[in-house]
């Protein structure tokens, strides 16, 4: 199978702000694979260079060197009319969300069919199946000042899809709503995935978006991918400084330093640090297991997380009883959880 | 206020001669400035299309043109009246050098609406695969109307002030008649009635581009 879409040593530079400047590499020699139907996560802190990436794949901005290949058209070598006509089956949907004040949620959402020619009736259809598809039936005469961020965002994600695109580019698409917004909008570009089969690439510094939705997941720092795996793997094994820094954002990262000092003041016995993934082995079975043993043992750190559907526990308890017991009740957890004393 | 009664045909026809001068060169120096504004803004640098010589070029145009006290522009630009209005004297000479000098004017408005465009709703268009053309129709403009309505009434009425001295070319209007009917010859109420004319022609052009920007902008 032949990726969707394709980044081969893609640079971009920009000239320098002021003259004698440095030139700025806002994406340094960057080479990725996105396959067909994937939901794929560009994760990396303000200024690492993913709104410029996201926007070399559309040729919003050309690129200085590599190329871009999407489907079986390099779309990083198109000018003019031949890259608009490209364009058009790529859909974005932005931050800000970036919608016509000056026209109504229907005259929107038709924009991009008005690009491609399609004829009024048409629009017309599409707009309403569109509207209804993202929940907002029955709001395609209102502008877009009367309607929550939240809404907002759905009228980009139909406008994005206006024109049937097979990919949909999402630059830091839930960063301005709150938390319980985002996970509708979430579950939105889900379900665009899901159901129409839209390959989709998500931009954030949000790594709950990332666990949420992304397959896989590209950690960017200073204009280079450091870092590619699933989404699941990137997130229990962090190779680098960035990524693990990104993880511990959403999954409770041992106790370090002081915070150490503060539980060990707080709690007697021994610390050990149980890890396990979801090869059948519960936050439940951990506890029963040492319940069983009959070691008094408290849980003093870190939990379970949902990775994509995945569990990932992470706990770190305080165990108090002679050195015998403590050793069978960890043996008597059984398999599937890796253990590791704090000292 | 038989007086009065007496210059009031004078003072409507004056008014309706200032009028006519005043929406002939906006429609003009409009057309024109919206040109060179919306040139302005999409060449220069980040624009959808960026072209340097051009924008440096209508840049330096718009400002030779714009510090040019207008009764000088308008005695200078009597060869060339008499080259594109036959004459370069008369109400249509005026007509085609307030056209002239609004457009340079207008131009500077528009450039400071469109510039002001947040520039996410442009690539929010770019990305749909938008001509820069079909951006200008249906993203640039339609989405800075508002603005633009206010800066071209405040534009009228700076046009208006550009009527008033039509007379030193011959044309006529309400400056004209004030000035030749009321200051030379010392009649207050000619003066006074044209300067009230001017007043309240201004206030309700003001008012009907408040109200129209208003109903464009929905508040």
């Amino acid at each position: 199978m032949t990726s969707h879409i394709v980044l081969d040593r893609v640079s971009k530079r920009f000239p320098p702000a002021k003259r004698g400047g440095d030139e700025i590499v806002a994406v340094d020699d960057v080479s990725l694979a996105i396959e067909q139907g994937e939901v794929f996560g560009i994760i990396g802190y303000s200024g690492a260079g993913k709104s410029t990436l996201v926007r070399l794949i559309n040729q919003l901005e050309p690129v200085t060197s590599g190329a871009i290949t999407v489907g079986d058209v390099t779309i990083s070598e198109l000018r003019g009319k031949r890259l608009r006509e490209q364009q058009t089956r790529i859909g974005m949907i932005f931050q800000r969300f970036n919608l016509l004040t000056s026209r109504t949620v229907a005259g929107n959402v038709a924009y991009p069919l008005e690009v491609i020619g399609v004829g009024r009736a048409e629009r017309t259809r599409r707009v309403e199946e569109l509207l209804e598809f993202v929940g907002l039936e029955g709001r395609a005469d209102a502008y877009p000042e009367q309607l929550s961020g939240g809404q907002q965002q759905r009228v980009g994600i139909a406008r994005a899809l206006a024109a049937n695109p097979q990919i949909l580019l999402a630059d830091e698409a839930t960063s301005a709503l709150d938390p319980e917004t985002t996970a509708e909008v979430l579950d939105l570009l889900a379900r665009v995935n899901r159901q129409l089969g839209v390959t989709i690439v998500v931009i954030t510094h949000e790594m709950e978006v990332i666990t949420r939705i992304a397959d896989r997941v590209a950690v960017m720092d200073a204009g280079r991918v450091v870092e590619t795996g699933l989404t699941y793997d990137v997130f229990t094994r962090p190779q680098t400084a960035t990524a693990k820094r990104f993880v511990q954002t959403v999954v409770r990262a041992l106790p370090e330093g002081d915070e150490l000092a503060r539980l060990r003041a707080t709690h007697d016995g021994r610390f050990f640090t149980i890890s396990f993934t979801d090869e059948g082995v519960s936050e439940a079975r951990v506890f029963s297991a040492l319940a069983k043993a009959g070691v008094d043992f408290n849980l003093v750190h870190g939990g379970v997380d949902d990775i994509q559907g995945r569990v990932y526990g992470l706990l770190t308890i305080a165990v108090r009883g002679e050195a015998d017991a403590v050793a069978r009740a960890l043996d008597g957890i059984g398999s599937g959880v890796t253990v590791e004393e704090q000292r | 206020m038989s007086e009065i009664v007496g210059v009031l045909p004078d003072l409507l026809e004056q008014t309706a001669i200032m009028l006519w001068m005043v929406a002939l060169s906006l429609a003009l120096g409009g057309i024109g400035g919206l040109v060179i504004g919306t040139g302005l803004t999409v060449t220069r640098r980040g624009g959808i299309l960026q072209q340097p010589i051009v924008w440096w070029v209508l840049n330096v145009l718009v400002n030779t043109f714009r510090p040019i006290p207008f009764i000088i522009l308008l005695a200078a630009l009597q060869p060339v009246g008499r080259l594109v209005v036959g004459k370069g004297i008369g109400t249509e000479y005026a007509v085609f050098a307030i056209a002239i000098a609004a457009t340079f004017g207008i131009a500077r408005i528009v450039e400071q609406n469109l510039v002001a465009l947040p520039a996410g709703v442009v690539e929010a268009a770019r990305a749909t695969g938008a001509s820069p053309w079909r951006i200008i129709r249906t993203v640039i403009i339609p989405e800075t109307l508002g603005p633009l309505v206010l800066g071209f009434t405040f534009a009228v009425i700076a046009i208006v002030d550009m009527s008033a001295v039509a007379g030193l070319v011959g044309g006529e209007g309400l400056g004209n008649w004030a000035v030749m009917y009321g200051y030379r010859q010392f009649d207050e109420v000619v003066t006074w009635s044209a300067l009230i004319m001017v007043v309240i022609v201004v206030q309700l052009i003001q008012a009907l581009g408040n109200w129209l920007a208003r109903r464009i902008m929905r508040r």
